[in-house]
């Protein structure tokens, strides 16, 4: 395509929206001082609030749900336990999600000893650009149903060798920013950065397989 | 810019992470380039899917597995 005489302005960069790991409910530092001061029932509200989330992330992690079963219960048995450690200057759930990974690299690291790494440095050697693009339309995902689609973003991030995988739960899943998933993995804001670029455009280049036009169902 | 620099600055500019006129300039390329518009629709769509997408609820054996491992831990808390 040729450069058009009505191309449009290029847009002013747009407002940067808060990430959800910084938008607070409303009721969460009620229930987290409430906790503190031991009412039981908050915590459990918070746990019922999170439980599915924690479980996702860890199993992402583990990739084994015997394990993530482990990693929710002791996140939130270390979360009760620290909790006057807790000082708020993040939300509750970013902090959770930092216990619940620790928890899962332990239990990684612990199973699978001399698998690479998550803060080891990486060279792929990959070429960036994908060879082959297609069109996805807008809503590619409505071609399936929930637990086929469930099934398929399982399935392809699972293939994803871990510090890619775990990069991209983080920054994409759980929406941490990029600083604090550099702080929860201990890795640098630059080994982030391209390790959630690669993980983005692999999944991409797997996801390409079900979502593209031409593989209408 | 080209389609390398599009791919390199891909995450800056999908996080909202770029000056304005870098970000201009890699806008102006994707009116002009269908391949680098379809990588950068494509790769935001993804993140888009997995961030909606709810995790499975827990099983009720899960579930109460994760009530009994919070009893039994608050008991002898208290004990």
């Amino acid at each position: 395509m040729s450069a058009s005489k009505t191309n449009p302005a290029p847009n002013p960069t747009p407002p940067r929206t808060p990430l959800p790991s910084q938008v607070v409910k409303e009721d969460e530092p009620v229930l987290v001082a409430a906790a503190k001061a031991g009412d039981i029932s908050a915590f459990e509200t918070l746990v019922g609030r999170y439980e599915s989330k924690i479980f996702r992330l860890a199993q992402n992690i583990t990739q084994n749900k015997e394990d993530a079963e482990d990693v929710m219960q002791e996140a939130f048995l270390k979360a009760y336990e620290h909790l006057d450690g807790f000082q708020g200057n993040s939300r509750f759930y970013t902090w959770l999600v930092r216990i619940a990974v620790n928890q899962a690299l332990m239990k990684l690291r612990k199973r699978r000893p001399n698998q690479v790494s998550i803060d080891e440095e990486i060279d792929t050697g990959e070429e960036l650009i994908p060879r082959e693009i297609e069109d996805w339309g807008p809503s590619p995902e409505d071609r399936y149903k929930q637990t086929e689609l469930s099934e398929i973003l399982n399935g392809v991030i699972s293939d994803l060798e871990p510090p890619f995988r775990i990069v991209f739960q983080l920054r994409d899943i759980e929406q941490l920013s990029t600083e604090e998933t550099a702080e929860a993995l201990g890795l640098s804001v630059p080994a982030v950065k391209s390790r959630l670029l690669r993980a983005r455009l692999k999944l991409r280049q797997k996801l390409d397989r079900y979502f593209k036009r031409s593989e209408n169902k | 810019m080209n389609c390398k620099t599009i791919v390199v600055e891909l995450e800056n500019y999908l996080d909202q992470d770029l000056d304005a006129d870098l970000r201009a300039s890699i806008e102006l390329h994707l009116v002009k380039c269908k391949k680098c518009k379809l990588i950068v629709d494509t790769t935001k769509k993804t993140i888009e899917i997995y961030c909606n997408a709810d995790p499975a609820p827990l099983s009720q054996d899960t579930r109460n597995r994760l009530h009994d491992a919070l009893v039994k831990h608050l008991r002898r808390a208290r004990a």
